[in-house]
C-alpha cells in the first residue's frame, strides 16, 4: 500500500445524506474479480444519464470545475450499507484520496485505511462552511497534512482534526496489515494451543 | 464485576494487544462468498500466503446465482466467472465450498445457523455487512471488507478496537401481527441509520426473549442498518433448543456440556452498557418504509412526511429527495400506496417461519391483477425443501406467486431478478436504497406477512385486520 503523508488537491462536493455504498458503486459492477478499474462507474446511477455513458449535467461532481478532484466533501453517515470494498476502490480509482464528512459508516471507514485513503471526520459546521467555500471559488484546493493533522485552506487558515494514532501510523507508513499481524504469529499459535487445551 | 456478552466474547478472543495498536482478535468462524472474496484469495496468492485455518472457513455462493433452472449454465459471463473463481479458490486453498448444487447451499447468513456452524460465544466475520445476523445466537459477528477477508484468511485474526455497547431493550409484548421485522424497523426508525455507529448492540427485554431464533436473526440482521456493526442476543433455552441436532455441532463434547458452555456467554445480571434505549413493544405497529433509507419508516397506518414539519434542514433535504425518488406525495397515507412487484426472501426474511407467515396470509387468495410479479425465494436449499414438504410452494403458486431456487436474488439484484425503472415493490429485504433492487426501482421494506398482504390487495394494508381463509 502507498503511504499517505500530505496532499494538496481540489475539492468536489457531494450534497447528500447517508450516501450508501450501493450509490458509490452499484451491484452490477461487483462481478469482476480485480481490485482496479472501477473509477468509471463511481456514482454510476447518479453520474450518467439513462444511456449509462453521457454524464448527467445535474450531478454536481460532473461540472468541469470539479474534474480532477482528489478530495471529496460529503455529508453525514457517508458509506453506509454494504461492506463492499469496491466502494473505496472506485473512489480511489477515480482519484479521490481524502474524504471530509461529519460522520462515516463504520465498515467503509475501515476499508478506506486498507486502501491508502484518508477519511476525515470534521464538525458539521465546518463541513457546511466548506460546502459554501468550495462552491464560491472555482479551483478551491485544500492541503491535508496527516503528520500535522491539519487541513489548510486557500487563505492559509487551518483546521485541525484527530485520528486514532494507530490508523495514522498505518497510513503514514503504508503498512500492510497482514505483515503487521504476522509479526505476532507465535502469539496466535499459542492462543490456538491454549484454546485446544480448554475449549469453552 | 458483572459483564455483558460483548465484553465476555471480546476478552476471550483477544490474542494480543501490541503497544499503541489495535487488538489482534481471534476469529472462530469465517464465511466466504463469491463477490467479496476473489481479490482476497488473489492477494494471498501474490504474497505466497496460505489460509491459516481452512477448517474454520466455509464458502457458499449466493449473491450471483440464478433462482431459475440451474441445469442451464449461468448466462452472465461475469457472474459465471465469479462463481467458478470461488470454486477454484476454495479447491486451491482447501476451503469447504457449498456450490449451488450442494444441499447445504444457501444465503450465507441463512446456512451458518442452519448447519450449526454459528454457535454462541464465537467471533464470526464475513465480507458481507449482514453478518450481524449470526449475533442472534449470541455470537459476535460482523461484516468486513475484502482486505480484511484476506487478513482473516492469512492470520485467522482481525485487528480491532473495542466497541462501545448499547442495550436496546424492547419491553412488554408485541401485539398480534407484529413481527421481528417490525421490531427492528421500529428500532431503526427510533435511533436512526447512524444511531448505532461505533456501538455493538445487545437486544434485551421481554419482546426479544419471546422471539423465536429465526425472529432474532431478523432483528440482528438489520442491526447494520442502524449503523452498528454487530447486534447480539444473549443465548437462552430458545438458542439451545434451536441448535439441537444441527449438522456441524462439535461431536466430541457431551450435549449438556455444550449447552452449559453456550449459556455461560449470556450477559450477567446487573451488567452495564455505555448507553440504553428503551422501546415499548405495545407501541410498535406493522412497519412500512416510505423513503430511500431504512430509517425512513413509519407504521402502516402512518403517512409520508410533510416537509414543512421537518425542523432539520438536512433531514428535510433528504426526505424531499427520497419522496421525489419514490414518487410519493407529502402526507400520503401508506395504505394508499399501490405496488406492482413483491419480493419475499433474503437473509432478513428468507427462513421457513417467514415463508409460513406469508403463506398463511396468501392461502385461498390470489395476487392482485395489478401486481405483475410476486417472487418467493427461499433463503437456502434446506428452507426450500422444508417449505415444499409442508406444501407452502403450492399455496404460493395457487395464488399466482413465483416459487424459485434459493439465493440472494432481488434483495440486491445481482442476478437476473430485479426491478425495472418505475417499479414499486413490497420487499422483505433489508435495504430500500435508490436502485438497490434495480435501477429506478422503488422499494418498501415490510415483514413477510405485510408483503404477502400487499401482493394480494395491490396496496399496503394493515395485516392485523387481514381476512384469513384457512
Amino acid at each position: 500500500m502507498d503511504p499517505f503523508k500530505r496532499l494538496t488537491g481540489t475539492v468536489a462536493p457531494l450534497e447528500a445524506l447517508n450516501v450508501d455504498t450501493d450509490q458509490i458503486i452499484p451491484k452490477q459492477f461487483l462481478k469482476r474479480i480485480e481490485r482496479t478499474g472501477y473509477g468509471d462507474v463511481l456514482f454510476y446511477d447518479w453520474r450518467y444519464l439513462a444511456d449509462g455513458k453521457t454524464p448527467d449535467p445535474a450531478f454536481e461532481m460532473n461540472a468541469p470545475r470539479y474534474q480532477g478532484a482528489s478530495i471529496l466533501l460529503a455529508k453525514d453517515n457517508f458509506g453506509c450499507g454494504s461492506s463492499r470494498e469496491h466502494a473505496p476502490w472506485a473512489l480511489h480509482d477515480y482519484g479521490i484520496r481524502v474524504i471530509l464528512a461529519p460522520s462515516f459508516a463504520d465498515i467503509f471507514y475501515n476499508n478506506c485505511f486498507n486502501n491508502g485513503m484518508l477519511p476525515v471526520v470534521l464538525p458539521a459546521g465546518e463541513v457546511e462552511a466548506l460546502f459554501g467555500e468550495v462552491r464560491a471559488a472555482e479551483g478551491y484546493a485544500l492541503t491535508v497534512d496527516l503528520e500535522a493533522l491539519t487541513i489548510t485552506k486557500p487563505g492559509g487558515a487551518a483546521l485541525s482534526f484527530t485520528l486514532h494514532p494507530f490508523l495514522r501510523e498505518r497510513l503514514l507508513n503504508g503498512w500492510d496489515q497482514i505483515g503487521l499481524t504476522l509479526l505476532h504469529e507465535e502469539k496466535i499459535t499459542a492462543y490456538e494451543a491454549a484454546r485446544a487445551r480448554s475449549p469453552r | 464485576m458483572p459483564k455483558n456478552i460483548y465484553q465476555k466474547i471480546w476478552e476471550a478472543h483477544v490474542v494480543h494487544t501490541p503497544e499503541d495498536q489495535d487488538s489482534i482478535l481471534y476469529i472462530d468462524r469465517h464465511y466466504v462468498h463469491e463477490v467479496t472474496s476473489p481479490q482476497a484469495f488473489e492477494g494471498l496468492r501474490l504474497a505466497g500466503r496460505r489460509v491459516r485455518r481452512p477448517g474454520l472457513t466455509f464458502a457458499t455462493m449466493d449473491h450471483n446465482i440464478p433462482t431459475t433452472d440451474r441445469s442451464i449454465p449461468i448466462a452472465d459471463a461475469l457472474s459465471r466467472a465469479q462463481v467458478e473463481t470461488l470454486k477454484r479458490n476454495c479447491a486451491e486453498f482447501g476451503v469447504a465450498c457449498f456450490d449451488m448444487f450442494d444441499r447445504r447451499n444457501g444465503v450465507v447468513h441463512i446456512i451458518g445457523p442452519e448447519l450449526g456452524l454459528t454457535l454462541p460465544g464465537m467471533t464470526i466475520v464475513c465480507g458481507d455487512s449482514h453478518t450481524s445476523t449470526h449475533g442472534a445466537l449470541g455470537a459476535l459477528a460482523h461484516g468486513i471488507g475484502t482486505s480484511e477477508v484476506e487478513h482473516v484468511l492469512a492470520t485467522q485474526t482481525l485487528l480491532q478496537k473495542p466497541s462501545k455497547t448499547m442495550e436496546v431493550r424492547v419491553e412488554g409484548k408485541v401485539g398480534p401481527g407484529v413481527t421481528a421485522k417490525d421490531i427492528i424497523l421500529a428500532v431503526i426508525g427510533r435511533i436512526g441509520t447512524a444511531g448505532g455507529t461505533g456501538y455493538v448492540i445487545e437486544y434485551t427485554g421481554e419482546a426479544i426473549r419471546a422471539l423465536s431464533m429465526e425472529g432474532r436473526m431478523t432483528v440482528c440482521n438489520m442491526t447494520i442498518e442502524a449503523g452498528a456493526r454487530a447486534g447480539l442476543i444473549s443465548p437462552d433455552q430458545t438458542t439451545v433448543e434451536y441448535l439441537k441436532g444441527r449438522e456441524y455441532l462439535p461431536k466430541d463434547t457431551p450435549w449438556e456440556e455444550l449447552a452449559a458452555g453456550w449459556l455461560s456467554w449470556a450477559s450477567d445480571p446487573g451488567c452495564a452498557y455505555d448507553t440504553t434505549v428503551v422501546l415499548r413493544a405495545a407501541d410498535i405497529e406493522p412497519q412500512v418504509t416510505w423513503g430511500t433509507s431504512p430509517g425512513m419508516v413509519t407504521g402502516v397506518n402512518g403517512r409520508t412526511p410533510v416537509l414543512a414539519e421537518l425542523a432539520d434542514a438536512n433531514t428535510r433535504l433528504a426526505a424531499e429527495k427520497a419522496l421525489q425518488y419514490m414518487d410519493l406525495g407529502e402526507g400520503m397515507p401508506l395504505t394508499a400506496v399501490r405496488i406492482n412487484k413483491m419480493f419475499i426472501g433474503s437473509c432478513t426474511n428468507g427462513r421457513i417461519e417467514d415463508l409460513r407467515e406469508a403463506a398463511k396470509v396468501v392461502k385461498g387468495h390470489k395476487k392482485a391483477d395489478s401486481v405483475e410479479q410476486a417472487l418467493v425465494v427461499p433463503g437456502s436449499q434446506a428452507v426450500k425443501d422444508q417449505a415444499e414438504a409442508e406444501g407452502l410452494d403450492a399455496v404460493f403458486k395457487a395464488a399466482g406467486f413465483e416459487w424459485r431456487e434459493a439465493g440472494c436474488s432481488m434483495c440486491l439484484a445481482m442476478n437476473d431478478d430485479r426491478l425495472s425503472p418505475g417499479d414499486r415493490c413490497a420487499s422483505t429485504s433489508n435495504r430500500n436504497f435508490e436502485g438497490r433492487q434495480g435501477k429506478g426501482g422503488r422499494t418498501h421494506l415490510v415483514s413477510p406477512a405485510m408483503a404477502a398482504a400487499a401482493a394480494v390487495a395491490g396496496h399496503f394494508v394493515d395485516v392485523r385486520s387481514w381476512e384469513y381463509k384457512d
